[in-house]
This record gives structure tokens, sequence and C-alpha cells, in this order.
């Protein structure tokens, strides 16, 4: 049988692939910290997913440990993305990194 | 450590301090830099002295400072080292006279000290390494040292002059970088050794050491300004006279030179690099640059730049005696480093002396200045029949035991190359002394003030003094202590087996 | 070396200083802004004296913090390697105070955002060289990533938001990439420290898998090409104590990252193609980042555009000193002196440069003509660290290239040694563009300004330690020596390799 541990995991492999491909496509600052978040979240998955992957083994708390702290940086992480972000909109008034080649969304 | 552990590090930081403390002496501050610029001098010179006659007596001087975990910076005083550090002491001081007169009254003085003083810095490590990895710090130091003294002036040729002498000297030193770790590759750590210490690696070995061999004689030629790697040499003449006293005589081509002494008697040994066979490829590459060089320098009408292409020609006369085996061409090859560099830098100070007294820059313009300015004139005259080889001026010598070495070895086309070489010399130095003495001025000349010398006696000084020693050379060349007499040691101390 | 490896109290000191000094410079904004950082650099400097006088006796240094024990505790470990960058960031870091103390002194809320930001910076590198396992190593870099990205946008104009925001999504993504690597490597073995995963991994696809994903991201953060393109802009829009840094110091905490990861944690994996591979990337960096340094108008973006070139050269530590048992640590000890060396010019350049732009007022380098006349330090500062950059003696650079040619042409790949000599002409093509101009007299209307004597004072300094590590590597080197772990990683990669 399965483990929902392995499970986690491999969704956690394809939320990583996701969110690397959105952070790589849209020129929106916000969708790319938005991408960045479903990248953390994939990882965060296979941390706690990977170490769970055969049925019946106990809960890992270190990897816990891991993903708590992960999270902590991923969130402080998109606060000063944002802030970053509204400050360039608030100066050039357009919601995209200038000398962006991509045509806007 | 002891005094005799010191000295080869003093002589060097002489010249360094003055020049790192000239680089902060405030512009106008004119005393100051000329107290400290002759108060260096004179001190190296005396280190210089008392180095001397240890050397003649076999003390060893050798200062030796960990740099890598297994390789140390060596500074060792031998007597051929000691003829370079000889001939550059006291030509740093007289040359320094010259250009506190020459620079009177133009900007960036306390730079063009400063790196002047660097430039005789790095020269005096040359000189003075005591293996390979500590000639090249001070070989790079030199080309960095230099680049700012070409682009003194801050012209537009100026700096073309600068760039090109940049693309080849730090293209020459790269070349040598590679010969060298290569080099250490194959043989361990190389110190410089009486008769080389190559002679050890095994056969299997003799290709990669001809192949580094010519890699080394390509970096160092650069600066010997061989043919055909010669091209900055001539450029590099928009720099003020005094650069190019030093650069012709001096320093830079001398580097090289003594660069390429090095690697034939102290690393390869001049009886193994005869076994190897990279002798006489070396003494026909210096053949060559010796007839090409003579032949630009005909049909030059700037007199700098004839002068030029005749220290192109005359540098090749020590590599010729390198390349010719048997101690005769050795001791023609080596008292010319001393005898070119008295010689040339003569012909220099006066060309320097015309330029600022005259406003002379073609030779086509020197029609009878030797009514002007006889003294000049005349330390000119000696210089210029020392470079044909007129007896018993000092480049007589050199010819002379060149010449019978190359009998001795039984190379006749040398004793060719030389007679070619000293018919050239003539056809360039005898119009212009011509010139000189015997046809009409065109014009009137600019009137010395009155009760004064020809020129400032901050630039005649020297002038007649350098000329006094290439006499000199020629003249006492059988004393002891004679250029010649120096010579005859270090070619005994190659030789003697 | 009494012992294999001791106990040293001195490095939570390390981190928690500059941690503490972040925090009081908050606090208390201007007033004490000196004695914050003489009682902190007296500190750090004190601490450092201390770790080495510990490093004397022991070849490798612990602490558990709060006596939490690995996995849940955090454990701190340093060897030579570890010391020598410490010490790297000490001298650089001192010196780049003390010209932000000048360079700040009429600038007070740029100057206000500075400290905080540097002090935190400070004590993320430091935490970086002494962690003992890949999650720390994860934290602390992320710390120092935010740092910098807060360092870059201090201004708060538009060039450097714009590229302050690019920084942070590049190191964002980069993060990413190593932390799943990291994740992979835990599910697998259930430990993350360096000593434990170094027994355990074997070379097969999983493995590999964790370790690509872990050195792209790396590759990003050291900016490697081809992910250089964040680098020019936020090196080059910064202020100029900012880009110091950042060139200096802050790339070279995960190139550190990438020296542990390979040879002491993963040794197995250096194959020939990932380290060739990766030298042929240091060598298109080498010379495209030489090309574009040449053509810039900037002369803060060519001294970005040099630290492209720089990291190339720093990459040439792999193929070199994975080729072969004997060459090991001498291609390794090139790579870390070059490191220290390029931290060290580099930060002097950038300095010397900072007192131009603001003596002159305008970054741009046909402007710089007679800027000598009033700044001869800085020029003569930017002149000798520029010849550590071009590889010349006598310089740390120079020692560094001695060290990696000669790893090159003993173990036969002579086409390094031509891309190492080659690469050192190519930077004196531009460093030489930027000097000759200095030669030319000064336009008859440019204006200057003066500047506080510290700012030339602090690149002269630095640019004389670029010097002086050429003419004594001797305890530099003998003190990488002591990093046994990367030492025998390295030498056993090279055992492997066919």
């Amino acid at each position: 049988m399965i483990a929902c541990g392995l499970i986690y995991a491999v969704v956690g492999v394809v939320l990583f692939a996701l969110g690397f491909f959105g952070l790589i496509v849209h020129a929106h600052p916000v969708r790319k910290l938005i991408a960045f978040n479903i990248m953390g979240s994939g990882v965060f998955l296979v941390l706690v997913g990977l170490p769970q992957r055969t049925a019946g083994t106990p809960p890992d708390r270190v990897s816990e440990a891991l993903v708590l702290t992960g999270i902590v940086v991923a969130v402080s992480a998109t606060a000063f993305g944002l802030a970053l972000a509204r400050r360039l909109y608030d100066l050039t008034g357009k919601p995209r990194l200038p000398n962006d080649p991509r045509p806007e969304s | 450590m002891s005094f005799e552990a010191w000295l080869p590090l003093l002589v060097v930081l002489s010249s360094f301090v003055t020049g790192v403390l000239i680089l902060f002496v405030g512009e106008e501050q004119l005393r100051t830099r000329s107290i400290l610029n002759l108060l260096g001098a004179i001190a190296k010179l005396l280190l210089v002295g008392v180095m001397v006659w240890g050397v003649f007596h076999r003390y060893l001087f050798e200062t030796r400072l960990p740099m890598l975990p297994d390789q140390d910076f060596v500074l060792r005083a031998d007597a051929m080292g000691m003829l370079f550090v000889s001939l550059s002491s006291v030509l740093w001081l007289l040359t320094t006279i010259y250009a506190i007169g020459y620079l009177e009254g133009s900007p960036y003085r306390s730079r063009f000290f400063g790196f002047f003083s660097l430039c005789v810095t790095s020269t005096m490590g040359i000189a003075l390494a005591g293996d390979l990895i500590t000639f090249i710090i001070f070989y790079e130091l030199l080309t960095l040292s230099t680049y700012p003294l070409v682009v003194h002036r801050g012209t537009p040729e100026a700096l073309r002059a600068g760039r090109v002498y940049l693309t080849y000297t730090i293209t020459g030193g790269a070349l040598l970088l590679v010969g060298v770790v290569w080099l250490y590759e194959l043989a361990g750590s190389v110190e410089f050794t009486e008769r080389g210490v190559l002679s050890g690696v095994p056969e299997i070995h003799y290709p990669a050491l001809l192949a580094i061999f010519a890699i080394l004689i390509a970096g160092l030629g650069v600066k010997t300004a061989l043919v055909p790697l010669h091209g900055w040499l001539p450029v590099a003449m928009v720099a003020p006279a005094p650069v190019s006293a030093l650069l012709h005589a001096v320093a830079v081509v001398k580097a090289g030179a003594f660069g390429i002494v090095r690697i034939a008697y102290d690393v390869y040994g001049v009886e193994f690099a005869a076994r190897l066979g990279v002798l006489e490829p070396l003494a026909w590459l210096a053949g060559v640059t010796i007839v090409y060089g003579s032949i630009r320098a005909l049909t030059q009408d700037d007199l700098k730049r004839r002068l030029a292409y005749s220290t192109v020609s005359q540098v090749s006369y020590i590599v010729l005696g390198i390349g010719i085996l048997g101690p005769l061409a050795t001791i023609g090859g080596v008292v010319h480093l001393v005898h070119q560099g008295l010689m040339k830098i003569t012909l220099f100070f006066c060309a320097g002396d015309l330029a600022e007294t005259l406003g002379i820059h073609k030779i086509s313009e020197m029609n009878g200045v030797g009514r002007r300015m006889p003294w000049s004139m005349a330390a000119f005259t000696v210089a210029a029949l020392g470079m044909i080889g007129i007896p018993p001026i000092a480049g007589f010598i050199s010819k002379w035991y060149l010449g019978l070495g190359a009998v001795q070895a039984k190379a006749y086309w040398a004793v060719g190359v030389l007679a070619a070489s000293t018919v050239l010399n003539a056809a360039y130095f005898l119009p212009i002394l011509y010139r000189i003495w015997f046809l009409p001025a065109a014009g009137e000349w600019p009137k010395a003030e009155r009760d004064q010398l020809e020129t400032r006696p901050t630039l005649l000084v020297p002038t007649l003094a350098t000329a006094f020693l290439a006499f000199a050379a020629g003249l006492f060349a059988g004393s002891r202590f004679s250029p010649l007499g120096w010579a005859k040691l270090i070619a005994a101390r190659e030789y003697l087996t | 070396m009494s012992e294999v490896s001791s106990a040293s109290p001195w490095m939570p000191v390390l981190i928690l200083l500059p941690l503490t000094a972040g925090t009081l410079s908050f606090l208390f904004r201007r007033r004490a802004r000196r004695t914050l950082l003489a009682a902190a650099l007296a500190g750090i400097w004190w601490s450092l004296i201390g770790l080495l006088a510990d490093l004397n006796d022991a070849d490798l240094l612990r602490y558990p913090i709060g006596g939490w024990q690995a996995p849940l505790g955090i454990d701190l470990r340093a060897d030579g390697l570890s010391f020598m960058m410490l010490a790297m960031t000490a001298t650089v870091g001192s010196f780049i105070s003390l010209y932000a103390l000048g360079y700040f002194a009429d600038d007070h809320s740029a100057g206000t955002r500075f400290w905080p930001l540097w002090w935190f910076l400070w004590g993320a590198l430091n935490a970086v060289f002494l962690s003992a396992d890949l999650f720390n190593l994860y934290v602390t870099l992320e710390l120092l990533s935010l740092s910098a990205v807060g360092l870059v946008t201090l201004t708060g104009d538009r060039e450097s938001l714009a590229a302050g925001l690019r920084y942070l999504l590049a190191a964002l993504a980069g993060s990413m990439a190593y932390l799943m690597g990291l994740a992979l490597l835990y599910g697998a073995y259930g430990t993350l420290s360096l000593e434990g995963l170094a027994g355990l991994i074997r070379p097969e696809p999983a493995n590999a898998l964790a370790a690509s994903l872990m050195t792209v991201g790396l590759l990003l953060k050291t900016a490697l090409c081809p992910l250089h393109f964040w680098l020019p802009p936020a090196h080059g829009s910064a202020l100029p104590p900012v880009s110091a840094l950042l060139s200096a110091l802050v790339i070279k905490a995960s190139f550190y990252m990438l020296l542990r990861l390979w040879f002491e944690v993963f040794p197995a994996g250096l194959t020939d193609v990932f380290t060739q591979g990766i030298g042929t990337l240091g060598t298109i960096a080498i010379f495209a980042g030489a090309w574009l340094a040449f053509h810039q108008e900037k002369l803060k973006m060519l001294i970005a555009w040099s630290t492209v070139t720089q990291v190339g050269y720093l990459f040439l530590t792999f193929p070199l000193a994975a080729a072969s048992p004997s060459t090991a640590l001498t291609a390794l000890s090139g790579g870390v002196y070059l490191a220290i060396s390029h931290a060290v010019a580099k930060a002097a350049v950038f300095l010397a440069a900072g007192a131009m732009l603001k003596v002159t007022h305008e970054d741009r380098i046909d402007r710089l003509q007679g800027v000598g006349r009033h700044l001869p330090i800085s020029l003569f500062a930017f002149a000798t660290a520029g010849v550590s950059l071009m590889g010349l003696p006598p310089s740390g650079g120079f020692v560094a290239k001695w060290l990696l040619l000669t790893a090159a042409l003993s173990t036969g790949q002579w086409w390094w040694a031509v891309v190492l000599v080659l690469g050192g002409l190519t930077s004196a093509a531009y460093i030489f563009r930027v000097l000759r101009r200095c030669f030319l007299p000064p336009s008859k209307h440019a204006v200057f300004h003066p500047v506080p004597l510290v700012m030339p004072l602090t690149a002269l300094f630095l640019a004389g330690i670029a010097l002086a590590l050429g003419m004594s590597a001797v305890f530099p080197l003998r003190l990488l020596e002591r990093s046994a772990l990367l030492v025998a990683g390295a030498v056993a990669s090279s055992a492997v390799a066919p």
C-alpha cells in the first residue's frame, strides 16, 4: 500500500515544478511571488512526506521543525517582496519590472 | 637575521621607500622631493658599493622570506646581478639629477618621481632575484611602474604609446609566467645557480624543455625588443627624455636581456643549453635583430626614433654573446649590458638637452649645433663613436670580445653580422656628427643667458658624467673593477669546470 | 593539535555580536553609532583571535547552541577554511564600516537604514561560515539574501528598487531549488549534518538530482554565467559601500557552500563531465564578462561585470581540484585564495570608485579625467587593487593564479592554463581602460567636490592588504590545510575519477 506520505511528496514535486514555471513565465511581480509560494509549499510537502513514505512510520518531528522554520522564512521573504513590488508600482505606475521584454498580462 | 641577510632587501627597499614617500609628497614641495630623491639614490649607491666589494670577496648576501608554503622569496647578490645593480644604481642617481632639471616646472612631478623610483626598485629586484618566481614578481612590477611614466604627458600619442607598451609587455609577462610555471612543474623549485640546474632532468623531458625555452625567450624577448617583438620601443619615444633613458639604458630592455642571460646561464646552464641546441637559434635571432634594427635606424629623421632603432640593434649584442658558446663571447655580451647602457643613456640625455634647450627633435635640424652646445655635442660624439666601435671607447671592447668569441666558436657568420652592423652604425651616426660639427647652422640659435652654460647644469652634468664613464669603461677596461674585469669574473664562474 | 575536535564558545559570539549590534543600531538610530561600531569591531576581532587560538589546539571546533544536540538543536562548526572566510569578512567588513561612517556622514536617511541591515548581513555571513548542517545553511543564506536585497534598495529610487526586486526573485528561486534538494536528501538519509551525510551519501541518480538542485540554486546566488543576469544591475545600482560588500562578501557565501557541498559531502559526484562543464561555464563568464565590462559607460557597472568574470575564475577550482590527488590541495588553495583576494581587492576598487564618484558626482568613466589630481590616494588604491584583479604580482590574485596554473599544468589540463592566462589579459584591458582616463588632464568645466579623508584611506588599506596577501601567503595557506574534511574529500574525489 502506498503511504500517504509518498503521495504528499509526489504532489509536492508537481507543485514545485508548477511554481517554478510560474516564476519564470509571469511578468507581474505579485504573480511571481505567488508562484514562489507555490514552490515553497511543494518543497514543504516533500520535506514532510518523504521521510514518511513507507506506511506506519511515526511522524518525523525534525522535518516538522524544518518546515515550520521554512514557512517563517518564506512568509517574511514574501512580505518583503510585496513591499518592494508595491513601492516600485508607486514609483513607476506599472505592475512589472522595467526592461521586461514580455507583453503585459 | 644578520647584515648579510638584510643587505639585498635594503638595496631594493632604498628606492621603494623613496618612491612611496614621493608619491605622497605634495606637488609643490619641490625641495622635500629632491632631497628624498637624492638621499635614496645615494643611500642605494653606498649599499651597492658594500655589496660589490663583498661579492668580489665571495661573501654571500642572501635575503630569504617565506612566500608560499614551498616557495621562498629570494634576493641574492651574485657577480652577474651585481653588474646590473651597479649600472642601474649609478645611472639612477644621474638620471634623477637630469630629470629634476628636465621636468622643472611641469605638472605631476610627484607622480613621475614616485613611479621612477618604483621602476628602479623593480630593476634592483630583477637583478637580485634569486629564483624565477622572484624574478617574475619584479619583472611584472617593472611593467606596471613604467606605464605611468610612458603616458606621463597625457597626450593622445602618449596614451597610444602606453596602450601599445602594455599590450606587448603584459602579453610577454603572461608568456613568461606560463614558461616558468611549466619549468617548476618539471624541475621542482628553480633557483638561479651558476652553470644551471637543469642538466639532471631526465632525457624524456627534453622536448618540453625546448618548448619552455622558446616560451621564456618569447616572453623576455618583448622587453629585450627582439625582432619581431620590438614594436613598442619606437612608439614609446613620446615619453619624456629621462623616461627614454630609463627604458633604453637602465631598466626595461636591460631587464629583458638580463632575464635571457639568467635563463641561459643560471637556469639551463650554457653547456646544457648548447647540448639542447637552443643557443644557435638564439644567436641567429640576435643576428637578425642587430641587422634589422640598424637598417631601420638609417631612415629615421626623428632623433629619438633613430636612437630607439639603434637600441633594438645594440641590445641584441648581449643576446648574441649568449648565443655563441664560449667564455670570450660571454664576456663580450655581458659587458655590453653595461657599455650599451652608458653610451645609450648619454645619447638620450643629449637628445633631451637639444629638445629642452633649442627645441630640436629632428636630425635635419641639427646642422651646426656643435658650436652652440659644444659640451653636450662632444658627449654625443663620444657615445656615437663608441656605438660604432671606435677604440678606446667602451663599445669597442664589447665588439672586440664578441668578435674573438665568434672566431673561437667558429661562428664566422657572427663576425659578418658584427662587421655589417659596424658599417651600418657608422652609416647612421657619422652623418649626424657631420651635421653637428661641419655644416653651417640654418639660422641664429636662441642665445644662452649671459654667464650661463649652454644649458641647465642639471642637464649638462649627468650628460658629461655618463659620457666620461663610457670613455673610462673602455680606456681602463684592464682594471679589475671595470665592467670588463667584472664580466671576466662572471665568465670564469660560469665556465670553470 | 592535541585533539581532533574541541568546543569553542567564540563561535556563537561571532554570530550574536553583529546581530545584537544590528538590533541596537535599529533601536538607537543615529545616537552612539560610532561607539557601537567600535565596540562591535573590537568584540568581533577579539573573538576571531580567540577562535584562532582554539584552532591551534584542534583541527575542528564545535559548539552545540544551548546544549541541544543535532538534529533538533543547532550545531556550529569551524575549521581552517571557516576561519579564513570569517577573517576575510571581518577585514573587509571593518574597512567598509569605517568607510560608511564617512560616506553616510551627509545622508542621514540612507545611513540610518544602512547600519541595521549591514550588521544583520555580517551576522548572516558569519553564521554561514560556522554552520554545520545543510538546513542551517539554508536559513542563514536566506537571512543573507534578504539583508543584501534590503541594502540594494537603500536609496529607494526606481532603478535600485527594480534591481533589488529582480535580485530578490532570483535569490528566492535559488533558495527554493536548494531547499528542494535538501528535502530529497533528508528524505533519503534522515540527516542534514555535513559530516553525517559525507559518510552516508552514495553516487546514485536520486542523490545526483538532489545535488544538482542544490547546485543550481547556489550557482544562481553566486551568479555564475548564465545565472548572473541579476548581479550587474544589483551591484551596479547600489551605493558604493553596499556594492563593495555585495561583490566582496555575499557571493562568496554561496561559493563557500558549493565547496563544502561538493568536496566535503559529495566528492564521489565530481565526475569529469560535471567539473569540466562547470569550468566551461566559468570560462564563458570570464570572457563574456570581461567583454561586457570593457564596454560599459558607467564605472560601477564595469566593476560589477568584473565581478562576473572573477566568479568565473572561482569555478575553475572544480576541474583542477578534482583531477589528481597530488594537486587537489593546490587547486583548492588556489580557489579559496582567489575568493579571499578578490574580496579584498574588489572591495578596495568599489570603495575607491565610490570616492571618485562622490568627487565628480557622476557615474561615468569619461568624467574621470583629472580625478587623480584630486584623489591621488583613491586612484592609487584603485590601481593597486587592480593589480590583484589582473592576477599580476605581487598580489593575492597572483598567488591564486600561480596555484591554479600549477595545478592546471601538472594535471595536463593545459586548456585551463590558457584560460587563466588569457583571462588575466582581458582583465588588464578593462582595468587600464579606467586608469588611462585618469592620466588625461582635467577638462575645464569639471567640478570636483570634497570627500572625507576616511574614504580614500580605507580603500588604500584594503588595496595594501591585497598586495600583502601576495607577499606572505604562507600563513593563510597553512591554515587552509587545516580543513581536514574538505581536503580529504578533494583528494578522494580525484582518486575515484576515471
